[in-house]
């Protein structure tokens, strides 16, 4: 396996501001990441500076083995989709379709009138008089039709309802079953998104502060609430996440209980939950995540 | 799919139980990795990896070009498995709690023997 992107010490300071902070990390070619974090964590930044489309303060950012600013090779290979891409003033949907196969090799154009019609995306209309919802899918369809090697999608459903959503869910794994390549995903619905992923970075305060197999990370935690007594006895031995006191009763959220453990925790009369990926990337980055499905 | 539990093992349970159903019978043929991530709305490589856990455990086999299919005597080996399991989750953990309730085995038994015959 070939690393298609790797990142080492990767920072960017504004000013006083530490936006990305020291980040490492390498993923393999293939696959459906996520790159999960609460707004202002640094994710459009990161990706920025991945794509070369900003200056790393220090540390270093390889894609395909080579540094990704003004590189042509790079570059045809790359797609990013901003959140907030700019359009020249008179740009229209069907100008944005146009001019895509000369960024992208892979393009396909037959696919984008597919994905034009799911999201019934209008296109002659100037882009920047349409709903956010409306930009969001003509990002979308560039993302997906584009086929690159690297696709970035930087919170690539701002604005889309549920309904289009599930579309985009849809869309993005039909195509990408029949043409694996590596997306990487940034979000906020960890909910919504987590099922499509392999692997989830965790970015929180600008710090990475998880990397890991999506599936390793499902019960990788859990709950166990009974008498404080005996709960106290099982979480003597494991790292504890969180934990809560009511009178006699206990709740403590334990890491890496093995199905022995489990049992025995079912014997000794504790009631045992396990902790979903949302809720334990929640408790990781720091209180809860607010649904903002429109900012 | 549940977000607590590893997804691939709830794609190699969920297909255990099509099987120990009958619904998918021994020698039939096992939608496809993209039909099962399509369908589940899940990572391709994450269906994946929930089929090959039956393969190794000899559950499914591949048939090179074709796909893969149920092995034959799956059925009955998946019972016994699931019969194990059901001692360990739920008999063992009902005889510790009987014993810390001061049932008696007979007690037990008779308590059992009425929810069977109910």
């Amino acid at each position: 396996m070939t690393a298609i992107v790797e990142a080492a010490g990767l920072t960017k300071r504004f000013g006083k501001v530490t936006a990305v902070d020291d980040v490492s990390f390498s993923l393999e070619e293939g696959g459906i990441h996520g790159l999960l974090g609460r707004n202002g964590a640094g994710k459009t930044t990161l990706m920025q500076l991945l794509t070369g489309q900003d200056f790393a303060t220090s540390g270093d950012v390889r894609l395909f083995g080579h540094g990704p600013v003004e590189n042509a090779a790079v570059v045809g290979r790359t797609c990013f989709i901003k959140e907030s891409q700019v359009y020249p003033d008179d740009f229209q949907g069907k100008h944005v379709l146009k001019i895509a196969p000369r960024f992208f090799p892979h393009w396909d154009a037959a696919l984008a009138q597919r994905l034009v019609d799911a999201f019934q995306a209008p296109l002659d209309r100037k882009m920047k008089k349409l709903s956010r919802g409306q930009r969001s899918a003509i990002g979308v369809i560039v993302g997906i039709a584009s086929r690159a090697d690297f696709t970035l999608l930087d919170e690539p459903y701002a604005g889309l309802d549920a309904v289009a959503r599930r579309r985009f869910y849809d869309l993005l794994l039909e195509d990408y079953a029949e043409h694996p390549r590596t997306i990487l995903l940034s979000t906020h619905l960890i909910d919504e998104a987590a099922a499509l992923l392999q692997r989830v970075l965790v970015i929180d305060k600008g710090r990475l502060v998880m990397n890991a197999d999506a599936d390793d990370l499902r019960g990788s935690a859990t709950t166990l609430v009974g008498r404080a007594a005996d709960v106290e006895a099982f979480s003597a031995r494991h790292e504890v996440l969180d934990r809560t006191t009511i009178g006699g009763i206990a709740s403590v959220t334990l890491a890496g209980l093995s199905a022995e453990d489990k049992r025995a925790a079912a014997s000794a009369g504790l009631e045992a939950t396990p902790v979903s990926l949302q809720e334990l990337i929640v408790r990781r980055t720091g209180g809860l995540e607010t649904e903002e499905v429109s900012a | 799919m549940d977000d607590g539990r590893p997804i691939f093992l709830q794609v190699a349970q969920q297909l255990e139980g099509q099987i120990l159903e009958g619904a998918l019978g021994e020698e039939s043929q096992v939608p496809s990795i993209n039909d099962l991530a399509a369908f589940h709305r899940i990572n391709p490589a994450t269906a994946l990896k929930g089929v090959n856990l039956l393969v190794d455990a000899g559950v499914l086999y591949k048939r090179r070009g074709i796909g893969m299919f149920v092995a034959e005597g799956a059925r009955a080996r998946l019972l016994d498995e699931r019969r194990a399991e059901f001692r360990d989750a739920h008999v063992r953990p009902l005889a510790d709690r009987a014993r810390g309730l001061g049932l008696t085995t007979a007690q037990l038994q008779d308590m059992i023997a009425k929810e069977m015959n109910r």
